[in-house]
């Protein structure tokens, strides 16, 4: 069940990740994005984090990409044309990040042995449903961070509403 | 029953492609959306390896990943809304104000 | 049934509660459209449908045929993928939301839940993810019609249905915090002690929190006083002008599914979903068959009761103006959402 699932939504991601690099349009790219996104919140689930998945789709795929695609819609962006620049990153981008997935996944594989296997929906709280177990950390350990994550969105609507006003 | 290993090659593949649109992408809203494909991916190393440990703290990180981006996003789109204001483009070899 | 194992009997009993539900859910989203007009024709005073049927009652089924029939016109500068792609995914959206939606006491038929299609932890976030994800279906058939009037629409809908998605989102909260929970499941239980007294509505005092909902999820459907995104006067028929036949016909049952799910969400959480108004009061009757149908019908009674609230105030209210619309969303409901989980938070503090 884990590895069907694994296999099935790793494949998605992995399509659309790469759709998004050879579509064109910016839209397109923003779609197999949401894709991605998606079978990621499904990989989530199955690794028993409950909570991100759902927040994976509400935040990420709901309201985030949402904002892409509007932004797309209202900027009404077209193809995007090929120059100099982009032919440089050609040579030199492909090969790099080639070689840096080769390292990492050299790196995971020569250390295989000393990761674990994963089961469907571990239970990561003893017990304690996910939401329950990440909660208590959360307003408990992390309340600090997570208190100043809420004045780091308050500064970034501030911000967002000053540089999208008109007279600018 | 997966191996971790194969969940981070997972990512590691996500992450690379990221690496790749990130520099072969001319348009700035692109560019941004290969942003996300990267934190995205990372986020996957996280859940990945609380699992792993039976540990909720990853899960807490990604979390805080998640707002971050948010409020990334935020930014980032007014940002580009204002430079296609000025600009009239949206191809970032032609945005080169500061290149003289 | 005995020969099989009990991992059949689930696969079976599931594809089969799928069929149903899915079956009895596209029929009343035909009839939900029926009861639309009948009721906004006897609010105007006239008849509505008639002919078709005794009292029009075969209407919708006429409706559905004429859809399919039509001519399917395909716009020539559209892009084709997304158009294709947009009604699917709004009514994609729209249905699989009921999945997660207990209606109906537990009744166990070898081990499966027959009245819940899935029982799952988080079906709150559930339905508020895949209500998110039905944005994409208006945003995209806007986009893609090329066509102005269906992009302003679009646009008016996607800010609209973002913006309110907070409030209805932050208006649920106060209701987890008295269930302590996710599940729709644990939720209903959590009111259904003392019947109509312990509705988290009246009981649990979360009537500005109903107040919240109720605007909220009007906006998020597209629907009067807030339908700006089809302002037949301004935008034509806003997103949704290029499409045609089938693709339309989806679009319609995508908006009247929507309608359905928010008014079982609404029933779930704030009306005690299926149990008995009347508690205890009224002794147990019948057997166990009428023991697991009567909670259904109460289910239905209230469902159709939201859904005539609905229609009544579409027959009521003239539409927003848009900017009406965005200050009342981010000015008004949002703070009032906000000082309801304050409240309601203190309050369950100070007692437990």
């Amino acid at each position: 069940m884990q590895l069907a699932l694994f296999i099935i939504f790793g494949a998605l991601a992995l399509g659309g990740a790469l759709n998004l690099l050879f579509q064109r349009h910016p839209i397109n790219s923003a779609l197999s994005l949401v894709v991605v996104m998606m079978s990621l919140a499904v990989l989530y689930w199955s690794l028993g984090a409950e909570f991100l998945a759902a927040a994976q789709v509400i935040v990420y795929s709901g309201a985030i990409m949402v904002l892409f695609v509007f932004v797309i819609m209202l900027l009404n962006a077209g193809e995007e044309e090929h120059t100099t620049g982009s032919r440089a990153a050609y040579t030199v981008g492909i090969p790099g990040a080639a070689a840096i997935f080769c390292l990492l996944s050299f790196v995971f594989l020569s250390e295989r042995n000393a990761l674990s296997t994963s089961a469907i929906g571990g239970d990561l709280g003893n017990g304690v449903d996910n939401i329950a177990a990440v909660s208590a950390m959360l307003f408990t350990k992390q309340l600090l961070p997570f208190e100043v994550t809420s004045i780091l969105i308050l500064v970034a609507i501030l911000g967002a509403v000053v540089l999208a006003r008109k007279e600018l | 029953m997966v191996p971790t290993a194969y969940y981070l090659i997972l990512a590691a593949m996500l992450f690379s492609i990221g690496i790749g649109a990130f520099l072969i992408k001319r348009n700035v809203i692109t560019i941004f959306i290969s942003i996300e494909l990267m934190l995205n991916a990372v986020n996957l190393t996280f859940v990945a390896f609380a699992h792993m440990w039976h540990q909720v703290n990853g899960q807490i990180f990604v979390f805080f990943v998640m707002v971050v981006a948010a409020a990334e996003a935020a930014v980032g789109l007014a940002i580009i809304i204002s430079i296609f204001r000025t600009r009239r483009t949206l191809n970032v070899d032609e945005i080169n104000l500061m290149k003289s | 049934m005995s020969h099989l194992t009990n991992f059949e009997v689930f696969l079976l009993l599931s594809v089969l509660k799928v069929g149903v539900v899915l079956v009895i859910t596209l029929m009343s989203v035909a009839y939900t459209v029926l009861l639309e007009r009948k009721l906004l024709g006897r609010m105007q005073n006239r008849w509505g449908p008639s002919r078709v049927g005794p009292f029009g009652l075969l209407q919708p089924i006429v409706d559905g045929a004429k859809l399919f029939l039509k001519e399917d016109l395909m716009p020539l500068a559209v892009e084709r993928p997304l158009f294709l792609l947009a009604p699917v995914i709004a009514l994609a959206c729209a249905l699989v939301s009921v999945a997660v939606v207990p209606f109906g006491a537990v009744t166990r038929v070898r081990g499966v839940d027959i009245f819940e299609l899935a029982n799952v932890n988080i079906g709150l976030l559930v339905i508020l993810g895949i209500t998110s994800i039905g944005v994409y279906g208006i945003t995209l058939s806007g986009w893609s019609s090329n066509n102005k009037y269906s992009l302003l629409g679009a646009l008016r809908s996607t800010a609209q249905v973002i913006s309110y998605e907070l409030a209805l989102g932050l208006s649920l909260v106060g209701v987890v915090l008295r269930a302590q929970s996710l599940n729709l499941r644990t939720i209903v239980d959590s009111q259904s002690a003392h019947g109509m007294l312990s509705w988290n509505i009246f009981g649990g005092f979360q009537f500005v929190a109903f107040f919240i909902y109720l605007m909220a999820a009007y906006a998020e459907t597209n629907r009067a006083p807030f339908d700006m995104a089809e302002a037949e006067t301004e935008l034509v028929a806003g997103y949704h002008t290029e499409y045609s036949s089938m693709k339309f016909a989806m679009f319609f049952m995508a908006e009247y599914a929507n309608m359905i799910t928010v008014s079982c969400v609404a029933t779930l959480l704030f009306f005690g979903g299926a149990s008995s108004p009347f508690g205890h009061l009224i002794p147990a009757i019948g057997g166990h068959i009428m023991q697991a149908i009567l909670p259904v019908l109460w289910f239905v009674a209230k469902v159709f009761a939201f859904l005539s609230l609905y229609i009544w105030v579409r027959a009521t209210l003239p539409r927003f103006r848009y900017d009406q619309l965005m200050s009342f969303g981010w000015k008004f409901l949002l703070p009032l959402a906000m000082a309801n989980i304050i409240i309601t938070s203190f309050v369950l503090a100070i007692r437990g």
